[in-house]
Formats: C-alpha cells, structure tokens, sequence
C-alpha cells in the first residue's frame, strides 16, 4: 500500500531537485522514513514475540525461585552472582579462572579437530558406500550397529587408546558426527542422476574428476545434511566428553561448578551452550546455501 | 563403411525374466549422413542408440566405428539426451567447457579451448547465456547448450536421442532449423532417434523404421531424396516430401500399429 505513494513522491522530487538544491533536503525525508518504517516494522514483527515469551519466562522463574529456601538460583541471582562471567566473556584471571568465551573457544576448537576430520573422512567413506553395492553390503550393516553406540560410551575405549585427554576427546567429537556424514553422503550419492553419470561416461572422466566433478557437487544438497546433523552432535558431544575428560572447556566448566556448588554459573554455561550450539548449526546451514546454490533444482 | 551395427541383439536380464529387445539390427551408416530412427515408444530405438553411445553393451554383434569395435562410451560418439542433462551447478560456459578440457587437454592451449568454448556456443547462439546456470534459461535453450556440448567435442558420429522431445512446436522448428544448418556447416555424421514424423523427413537423408517390440527389428529403410538446403514451408507441397510423409505414416500406423497393452 505503501509503495505507489512512495513512488509518486520520487518521481516529482527529480525534475525540481535539478532545478534547485534546496528541495533536496526536504524530499528524503518522508520517502526514507516510509521506506525504513515497514522494515523495522518487519523486523520489529519477528524480534518482539521472543523477547515477550523471554520476558515471560524470567518473571515466572523470579516468582517460582524466589523464596531464599528455592534449590535453584533465581534470575536476580544468577545475574548478582555470576555477573562477571556475564558482562566479560573474555577475561583472564588465572589458569582455571577464564571467560566463558575462552572456554566456549577451547571446546570449539576439539569440535573444529573433531568434526573437520569427520567431515573428510565421513565423505570419502560415504562416497565409496554410495558408489559400490559391495561396499554398501559389507560396510552398511557395521554402520547401522556402530552409529546407535552413545558418543560417551567411546570414551573410556579412547582413553585407553590414546592415554590422553585431548586426543580422547577428539575422537569422541569424530566418532559421534561421523555416522549422519557417511549416511546422508551415501544416500545422496546414490541419488545422482543416471543422466550425470552419462555425461561422466561419454566425457570419460577418470575417478577422480568424477568425485570432485559430478559426485560431491550433485550430492552436496545430501552431504549438507549430513554435516548439520554432525555439527549438532558434535557440539552435544564435547559438552559430555569434557565433563568427564577435565581441564579447559566449556563441559569441564559445569562439571567444577557444580562440585563447587556455583549453581548460578552453570545456568550462564547452559544459555552460552545452546547459542553457541545455535550459530553452529547456522553456519553450516549458512556455507550450505552458499555451495549448494543452483544444484538444488535441477 | 564409416559406422557399421552388424547383426545386434539385446537381450535384458532380471534375474529369472529376459526380454528380448533387438534382433538381428544391421545398418551402414556413411560419413557425413543423417540418419533418423523411428517408431513407436518402446521399441528399443533408445537402446539401439545407447549401443552405438557404448553405454548399453551387447547381447550379440557389436558395432563398429572407422574400423574399431565400440565397447565403451566416449567423446567420439557425443550424446545429446532428451532431457539435456547439463550439470546444473555449473554455469553453460563451464558446462561446455568441461567436456572441451576433457577433450582437447592435451592439444589445444588454455585460449585455444576457450575460443573453442565459446566458438560452439556462438554456433548454437548461446554466447549471451554463458554465465546463467541451466536452471535460469528455457528447455530449448538448454537443448541448445547440450548440442554445443557435443559438437564441442568433434565427435565422429552424432547421436540425438529425441532431442527435440520435450519442447514445444515452436520452439521444436527453431531447434530443427539450427541442427539442419549445422549439419550443412559441418558436415556432421548424425544419428537421431525420434517418434515425429515430420521431423524425421525434414532432417534426414535416411529413416530407419523399427517395428514393434519386442525382439524389434528394422522393418523398413526410407531414402528421402530432397535436396538440401531444405526450407520447411517449401517443403509442404513438394511431392517427394509428401510421398515420403505417407510412407513412414504407413508403416507406422498401416503395417505396424502401436500395440496398447505394450
């Protein structure tokens, strides 16, 4: 409704801004009001009803934990006891005594070894699955069995394995996102339309230029899927793993803080897992769309 | 002989069930002819065409191409398929591209296969497209990349497979007409499989009539004496075009009539 109004507006404005310099100034100022009015309302349309149903949320869990005899910390208190972990998530006060942000980015860093390292090798396996019947007879049912082992289970067996912490913990990451890269990358493989592999035949590409060529672009939709599924567990993943494994990281932080009775600063650990774990998945969604554009319809 | 299929069967295997689909399909084909396949879906025309592309191997016989047997596919038989099967993350510069480096990576320079890229698209007058992705550009034009696609590749035999199928009439006549001039300009040897009459009196020098499956085989074979250039709407009330018309209308409708339970 708003946009013939604005149009007519701009196109009186020109010839007399030609003319003289003066209207100019004048001009703008209406058309850009009602050109930023219905953006901000639209923004204004998806921002508000989280912040009302966030609001909601802290006012009822003030009510429900306000008495001083409540097992758990109320917002108010949460916000008084642990403000420092709030307001600076960078600050260093000590070996043990970091910002969350630290924390959060020594945990993302096992994920990026983890993941990263799921995400190759989860291809390739997917690949060849994918590509041969034997290999997907032989391979598949191993899969099936493996995938449905609890990421936390593999620990104790990594530890013994590699007699150390990090590697531990690395392996945890890779072997839970692992199983949706190779699953999703195999189903999409072998999707590819006969058409590709005609064109793949008749052009006489060799393996390889038919793996980066025609494989992981026409299944790249597939493999997406595959890493946004990993991505998520990962990060579900190395919460648990470092609870167990200690030192540095967000998981370890909550495992302290609960033996040292810091309720408060579990609950600000929890709300920095979930956005964090939040941006992930939209990262990944986000570099999806980017590689992916054009191959989704063909 | 340039392309020779001598005597080949095909016959389909599925565990305990086979069907036969060719028998005994022999056909000379000489440099630089036209050659349509014809009849009525289901007959095995496309198989024919995926034995020649080395796609589909075969029961018995074989073919055979300047003196060497096919039995594998490549760039020396360049398909056009029906549903132009252009890579669509890639965009039509890159998909014609791809089979030119593929080709001549080894005799032709960086410019060279670059020139020759966009020399066959300039042939199919796709040049303004180069950079839109195949999802952006209409069916005929895609059939029209596709073309560029295998003629980039400087095939020595031409196989269409109803390339023409899935447009619509207009844009069907504009795509008979560029083939036609491309196969004056070049003098490609082409084989084309189709089920429209009219197309296949227009573009070849020869059509070959299949009969029904299964076990199909070459009913009939139909010179078509028109001389070429040939202008469509010329042809509407010339005589040999209209006795050719009837024949393969005969053959197709009289003698070996679509069976519908097929």
């Amino acid at each position: 409704m708003n946009m013939p109004i604005r149009n007519t507006e701009n196109v009186v404005a020109l010839p007399q801004s030609s003319a003289e310099v003066l209207p100019m100034p004048a001009s703008p100022g209406k058309p850009l009001l009602a050109r930023v009015l219905p953006v901000l309302g639209e923004i204004a349309a998806r921002v508000i009803p989280p912040l009302i149903v966030l609001a909601l949320i802290l006012v009822v869990w003030q009510f429900m934990t306000n008495s001083p005899k409540a097992s758990l910390p109320s917002p108010l208190k949460i916000w008084q006891d642990s403000k420092d972990l709030i307001i600076d998530p960078f600050f260093v006060a000590g070996p043990q005594d970091i910002g969350l942000g630290l924390r959060v980015l020594t945990s993302l860093t096992r994920v990026a070894y983890g993941f990263g390292l799921a995400a190759v090798v989860g291809i390739l396996l997917g690949a060849i699955v994918g590509q041969s019947t034997w290999a997907m007879r032989g391979l598949d049912p191993i899969f099936q069995v493996l995938r449905t082992v609890p990421p936390l289970a593999w620990l104790p067996l990594s530890l013994a394995a590699f007699r150390d912490a990090q590697p531990s913990a690395i392996f945890v990451i890779f072997i839970t996102a692992i199983w949706p890269v190779i699953i999703n990358t195999a189903v999409g493989i072998r999707n590819i339309p006969q058409d590709y592999r005609n064109v793949a035949l008749v052009l006489k590409l060799n393996p390889f230029e038919y793996f980066y060529k025609i494989m992981v672009p026409s299944a790249a939709p597939y493999i997406f899927t595959g890493l946004r599924i990993g991505v998520g567990l990962s990060w579900l993943a190395i919460v648990a793993a470092e609870m167990l494994t200690g030192g540095v990281g967000i998981g370890f932080f909550i495992w302290d803080a609960w033996n040292s009775s810091r309720l408060s600063d579990i609950v600000v650990a929890l709300i920095y897992i979930g956005v964090v774990g939040f941006i992930l998945d939209r990262l990944v969604a986000a570099v999806s769309t980017i590689v992916t554009r054009g191959t989704a319809k063909a | 002989m340039y392309l020779k299929i001598d005597h080949v069967d095909k016959i389909f295997q599925r565990g305990s069930q086979s069907t036969e689909v060719l028998r005994g399909i022999t056909l000379d084909v000489a440099k630089g002819e036209y050659v349509s396949i014809i009849g009525h879906s289901g007959c095995g025309k496309s198989t024919l065409l995926n034995i020649v592309a080395g796609l589909t191997g075969t029961t018995n016989g074989g073919v055979i191409l300047e003196g060497r047997q096919v039995d594998e596919p490549g760039p020396d038989r360049a398909v056009v398929f029906q549903n132009h099967s252009l890579l669509p993350w890639l965009t039509v510069y890159d998909n014609v591209r791809l089979a030119v480096d593929k080709v001549f990576s080894k005799t032709k320079s960086r410019a060279a296969r670059d020139a020759w890229t966009l020399h066959n698209l300039d042939l199919v007058q796709m040049v303004h497209a180069k950079d839109k992705r195949p999802a952006e550009i209409s069916g005929g034009m895609k059939q029209r990349v596709g073309l560029a696609r295998a003629l980039a590749m400087e095939p020595k035999v031409l196989l269409l497979d109803e390339p023409f199928g899935a447009l619509d009439a207009l844009t069907r006549a504009n795509l008979q007409e560029t083939v036609m001039a491309l196969h004056q300009k070049l003098g490609n040897t082409v084989m084309m499989i189709t089920h429209d009459v009219d197309e296949a009196v227009l573009l070849s020098d020869r059509i070959v009539m299949m009969t029904n499956g299964p076990a199909a085989k070459i009913g009939e074979v139909l010179e078509v004496p028109l001389a070429r250039p040939r202008k469509r709407l010329d042809l509407v009330s010339d005589p040999v075009y209209i006795k050719c018309r009837a024949a393969v209308l005969k053959f197709l409708y009289e003698r070996h009539r679509y069976v519908e339970a097929a």
